[in-house]
């Protein structure tokens, strides 16, 4: 049963100041209403992991590590190795939170992820498999919100991708119709970088990556993502409220504009292997 | 179900011979249960849902309740046969995102703040499975809350538009959903014409995602007039004895 979240009382007074200072093309942290907080990309952090990551943007960080195990593959699919997302918001990471199972806020943002992930077709999912029907590498993708100040679902993006970017996955080969690891490791290459913007629309006017103080009083916020081609690749609309239709036009190009910023950005920090490079 | 070779044919013609910009047929009746304050039924071809309101009534358990509006739960869920393959029982992952952004669509509308301390819930029952299931889900919550009394701003109506061998088509049926390239469930309140709920699941240009917000908004006029003839035609019915 999906409950309707507690809206923050207090934070009703916030919204008068941040919309007015939006009218004015500022925001209470001195960025411009388009500007991302700054974005901080640390990868291959810990061992027991074959990969990770942690991502930071302002003060929201996100741990992600991947555990690679090897499995059956979906018999639709019996060539393809296989990967599954998930998600959860630490009770360390904000007073907000509760232990417990991932709540339907979690489960977004993993499936969220996962889709984007999935149908932007970073992996080619044929190479992690090992013996056709049977054998295929199972990644299990798992997301950490570990400082909660705003926005948990791009850095999270981030932080799946610069994992992925530098999983070190263990090869095998087959003897005997049996598995042996060989001892030697290989990262998969990347094939596509679809990255995330969060939305935030207040009255008529918009901003992105919203810090939670301006996460609290949104009127509504999206989660609208595009890959380096320019294609839409992902869109959620995450919160109660109306995204008045004319503005839709202006989101999607400034989508394409910063999705590209953070691409940039995660070229700079994450040595990726792209599909297609030398 | 495996992929049809195409999904469009040379006359420009869906698998289910439909035109692109094509809605499927669509039946709505409101009232159709007689244990819930509000219920409605909804058909878009092989999509069968069922959706009822219950409340305002005490919200359980009681700290829930908020001081100055209703809550609102909602609960999407699947028939175990609703599907190719037995869904097992339960909620899976995927049916609780969906009851989460059924409920925030709804929450846009309805007037909760007339209820405090109240509970209203929505239960969507998808009956059968044919591509569409939350947004035909998401517009028979909406009737249902309607035919309960529940004051709205508006009622949603909502469809998927989609990307099959590359051309932008309506409401998308299963088969077209499970191969086609992209997905994108859209939720309007025609009044205010805003969006209440969108997702994208698949990948389309910026041009063809507007011009895919446009072609739902041609769809979801047709489903909202549909909408107001059901609701008219439950109380058109009701004599006045019955009042």
């Amino acid at each position: 049963m999906a409950l309707a979240p507690k809206k923050d009382l207090t934070a009703k007074i916030m919204r008068n100041k941040i919309y007015n200072l939006l009218l004015q093309d500022r925001r209470i942290d001195g960025r411009k209403p388009i500007d991302l907080r700054p974005i901080k990309i640390e990868t291959g952090l810990l061992s027991k992991a074959e990969g990770s990551a942690l991502v930071s943007m302002g003060s929201t960080k996100i741990l992600t590590g991947i555990k690679v195990e090897v499995g059956a593959p979906f018999p639709d699919r019996p060539d393809e190795g296989t990967f599954t997302v998930n998600a959860e918001l630490l009770p360390l990471a904000s007073a907000s939170f509760e232990p417990g199972p991932p709540d339907e806020r979690g489960i977004e943002l993993a499936r969220v992820v996962d889709r984007s992930l999935r149908e932007g077709g970073v992996l080619d999912l044929k190479r992690l498999c090992l013996v056709e029907g049977e054998k295929v590498y199972v990644l299990f993708i798992d997301i950490y919100v570990l400082d909660y100040d705003g926005n948990y679902f791009d850095p999270s993006l981030i932080s799946a991708l610069a994992a992925l970017a530098t999983v070190k996955i263990p090869r095998y080969e087959v003897a005997d119709g049996k598995l042996q690891k060989t001892g030697e490791y290989f990262t998969p290459e990347i094939r596509s970088l679809p990255f995330t913007v969060m939305v935030g629309v207040i009255g008529e006017k918009f901003l992105l990556d919203p810090q939670l103080e301006e996460e609290k009083v949104l009127d509504v916020s999206l989660v609208m993502g595009a890959d380096e081609k320019g294609n839409i690749t992902c869109v959620q609309k995450n919160s109660p409220g109306q995204v008045p239709l004319d503005i839709m036009d202006s989101i999607v190009d400034v989508v394409i504009e910063k999705t590209g910023e953070i691409r940039r950005k995660f070229l700079q920090e994450v040595p990726v292997k792209l599909a297609g490079s030398p | 179900m495996s992929r049809p070779s195409r999904l469009i044919d040379e006359n420009g013609k869906r698998v289910d011979g439909r035109r692109p910009d094509e809605l499927r047929p669509i039946k709505m009746e409101v009232g159709v249960l007689d244990k819930s304050d509000g219920s409605a039924y909804v058909e878009f071809g092989g999509t069968k849902v069922i959706a009822a309101v219950f409340g305002p009534r005490e919200a359980h358990p009681r700290h829930l309740a908020l001081p100055d509006r209703a809550i609102l739960n909602c609960r999407y869920h699947m028939t175990s046969f609703s599907v190719e393959e037995r869904k097992p029982l339960g909620m899976t992952r995927r049916e609780i995102e969906l009851s989460k952004v059924i409920r925030e669509a709804l929450e846009t509308v309805a007037f909760l703040e007339e209820f405090p301390r109240a509970a209203i819930d929505v239960y969507v029952e998808v009956v059968q499975a044919d591509g569409g299931t939350r947004t035909a889900g998401l517009t028979a919550a909406s009737l249902a809350l309607a035919d309960a009394g529940i004051p709205m701003a508006d009622l949603i109506a909502a469809v998927a538009v989609g990307k099959v061998d590359g051309q932008l088509v309506l409401d998308l049926c299963d088969l077209e959903d499970k191969y086609g390239e992209a997905d994108m469930p859209v939720a309007m309140a025609p009044r205010f014409n805003s969006i209440v709920m969108l997702q994208l699941n698949g990948r389309m240009t910026v041009e063809e995602f507007k011009k895919g917000l446009a072609l739902a908004k041609k769809g979801i006029e047709v489903i909202y007039r549909l909408q107001r003839e059901a609701l008219k035609k439950k109380f058109s019915e009701i004599s006045p004895e019955e009042v």
